[in-house]
């Protein structure tokens, strides 16, 4: 092996185990960012998450509050022993305008982190990067994968509520964490984002 | 291979990504403008007024869904983000995560931010016509709805637009000094915005102390005398207008107790079958704070609690009480309501009845309201509005809005990014159906930067926001807050040219 490309590796592998479990929340900022980004940066898709100075701060700020639910999903993990796997679940996203994507991403990524990584192209998916004050990763499950994922929490009950098009297997794809059971799962993204809170003076609240 | 060569490597690799964010910036900025100086002179410059959500969401759609599109974000004050940074609550850092996503357009080689810059008036939107193929308004609601009863002009009685602009750092506020020194407020309007003010002024001062509210807030609230906070609303329990995330806040806000009475839900607990889920589970947290019998935990809570919160419903604000000296708010007087008609129609009617409730001091949140910008744009005067048919501007050709201006002051950020994206969509489909001429060569930025200079204006860019950014954050951090805001319009343009 030479030089370099055991460095390429180990490189590789550093700016993922920090953008994993370093930075969980920003991930979804690049969704919107990447198709900016000349194709020749792709490193930058990592890049931007971790350097950018507001996420930074953002991570300060965030810090006595709620983790990010795919920062809990690698917390299990690591006490199961496996921070990191390089395992893959396959999923299939339905899109908006009802195209089928085939996909895949890390057992112990949230269904937020794959739309990210994958780069797929839902505009303002995920807008308060996967910290439960929005809810614009509302997606749709099957039945039978919606009863296997177990309880809901209320504060992303308290969100869902607000989702447009709510249904009785809906989730925020922030809260849904990818393991092995869920290989081959369908994930449809409702259309639009819409986040119903009405109310006369909600004001300024995400 | 040398493995210790390689080991080398693998820790410079290191050093370098750890320690040089400015790198990648700087990278990334490079790699973006190679491509910028392709952009052809024709393409199409659109402006943006308002550098808020609604703004910086209509420009990432423009800039991502075209190539060629040049934006340009013109924004009052010399710092960007509107609402996320003067209106969103110091406890929500979560929500300003958006800041990220708005960082990143701004920095687009396809978008500049024009800060300092007063549409209307040191540049007119007839002269932005002239410089750019289509301007978007997006310049939010900055006037507030009044209660338009006697008393409100008393000392004691703030809307909570300036309270919210106080605490957070607007520069139009920063000399608001409210009166803290009674021991009861009393909030009206049920919404959001009101439970935002309910939870600063009830808040234990160790959380606010650590997010980014002015210290000049928190110094005045670390004071307070406010131990009581009531939120009256003209209707019943089923028409509050807040949302079930901020009424769970009041619920587990430490050192509080709800202070309901129990007659206001008689009743409502039968009706919960009927609701569908937002306004059921709603519901559900409302009765377990007003009349539940609470555990044994939350019964110690509620002991311990030296603080109280309560809403009030059928209630109608009809004058502001005096004290003796004529000067300040002592107390509310309120008409009882009873309600009419079912589901969504249910309106609130008059009793006869009145009530008279002793308060120093009074928060009026019954919403904000946008104000017209330019004689040359049409506004609707009875719905604050600009007219509009799905963002386009009635009776103009190539003006278009966004956000509050364009569908009244509701609704949350996802609500206004939708609204953008759609606005946006509207404008970019405009230009495909050559509906919007942009065939002409405009001047753009340059056109409107030499307007500018000739009146002595001089704009804000984005890395000069980035300097009062990292002002502010370091001012921030001797306090252990993420930021400490700078309050002075003067201040801010020092810092940004220094």
């Amino acid at each position: 092996m030479s030089v370099a490309s055991a460095s390429i590796q180990f490189f590789t592998r550093l700016l993922r185990y920090r953008t994993k479990c370093a930075v969980p929340f920003h991930a979804a900022s690049r969704i919107l960012i990447s198709p900016y980004l000349p194709q020749v940066f792709g490193g930058n898709k990592v890049l931007l998450g971790t350097c950018a100075q507001p996420l930074r701060q953002s991570r300060q700020q965030m810090a006595h509050r709620q983790q990010s639910w795919g920062q809990i999903c690698r917390d299990r993990l690591a006490e199961t022993g496996s921070l990191r796997s390089e395992e893959k679940v396959t999923v299939y996203f339905i899109n908006r305008d009802g195209r089928k994507i085939t996909t895949s991403s890390a057992k112990g990524d949230s269904l937020l982190d794959l739309v990210v990584e994958q780069n797929l192209d839902i505009e303002g998916f995920g807008a308060c990067e996967g910290t439960l004050a929005c809810s614009t990763c509302h997606v749709i499950l099957d039945q039978k994968v919606y009863n296997q994922l177990g309880p809901i929490t209320d504060e992303e009950n308290d969100m869902l509520d607000l989702a447009f098009g709510l249904t009785d297997t809906s989730r925020l794809g922030c809260q849904v964490c990818l393991s092995r059971d869920l290989e081959g799962i369908t994930v449809r993204v409702p259309d639009g984002v819409n986040d119903m809170r009405r109310s006369d003076d909600a004001g300024p609240t995400l | 291979m040398s493995t210790h060569k390689a080991a080398l490597c693998k820790v410079q690799m290191l050093k370098l990504f750890l320690t040089s964010p400015r790198c990648v910036r700087i990278t990334r900025f490079h790699g973006v403008c190679g491509l910028s100086t392709s952009t052809p002179a024709s393409s199409p410059k659109v402006c943006i007024v308002g550098g808020g959500p609604a703004g910086f969401y209509t420009a990432q759609h423009l800039v991502k869904t075209r190539t060629d599109v040049q934006v340009d974000i013109y924004e009052r004050l010399p710092v960007p983000f509107g609402l996320v940074r003067f209106g969103v609550a110091p406890d929500h850092p979560e929500v300003k995560n958006v800041i990220n996503t708005f960082t990143q357009t701004a920095q687009h080689a396809r978008c500049s931010f024009h800060g300092n810059v007063r549409v209307g008036k040191d540049v007119t939107v007839e002269e932005l016509q002239e410089a750019y193929h289509a301007v978007v308004l997006s310049y939010g609601a900055e006037g507030n709805r009044t209660m338009g009863v006697p008393g409100e002009d008393l000392a004691g009685v703030y809307s909570a637009k300036d309270f919210v602009g106080w605490y957070n750092g607007l520069p139009r506020n920063r000399e608001l000094r409210p009166d803290l020194s009674c021991e009861t407020a009393v909030i009206l309007g049920q919404g959001n915005v009101a439970l935002d003010v309910a939870r600063m002024l009830l808040s234990p001062v160790d959380i606010l102390k650590k997010t980014d509210i002015t210290q000049h807030a928190l110094d005045a609230l670390a004071e307070s005398s406010v131990r009581r906070v009531l939120i009256v609303g003209r209707r019943g329990p089923l028409q509050v207008a807040c949302t079930i995330k901020e009424l769970r806040e009041m619920v587990n806000l430490p050192g509080t107790r709800p202070e309901m009475e129990a007659s206001e839900f008689e009743g409502i607990a039968e009706t919960l079958k009927s609701l569908v889920r937002p306004r059921k589970r709603l519901t559900e947290l409302l009765l377990k704070a007003a009349i539940e019998t609470p555990g044994e935990e939350e019964l110690e809570k509620r002991n311990r609690a030296e603080r109280a919160w309560g809403f009030r419903f059928l209630r109608r604000p009809l004058e502001v009480l005096p004290s003796t000296d004529l000067i300040r708010a002592a107390g509310i007087r309120l008409a009882v309501n009873r309600l009419e008609g079912d589901g969504e129609g249910v309106r609130a009617v008059a009793t006869g009845e009145v009530e008279d409730v002793e308060c120093g001091l009074v928060i009026s949140s019954i919403g904000y309201k946008s104000l017209p910008i330019d004689p040359a744009v049409p506004f609707d005067a009875r719905k604050a509005i600009i007219p509009n048919t799905m963002g386009r501007v009635q009776q103009t050709a190539g003006l278009y809005c966004s956000g509050w201006v364009k569908r009244g002051p509701t609704g949350v950020i996802a609500t206004t990014m939708n609204d953008s994206f759609d606005t946006a969509r509207t404008l970019l489909q405009d230009i495909g159906k050559g509906t919007l001429d942009v065939s002409t060569v405009k001047p753009g930025s340059q056109g409107v930067s030499a307007l500018l200079e000739k009146r002595g204006v001089k704009p804000v860019s984005f890395s000069d926001w980035e300097k009062i950014d990292s002002e502010e954050t370091r001012r921030g951090e001797t306090r252990g807050k993420p930021r400490e805001k700078m309050l002075d319009v003067g201040e801010m343009l020092q810092v940004a040219r220094a």
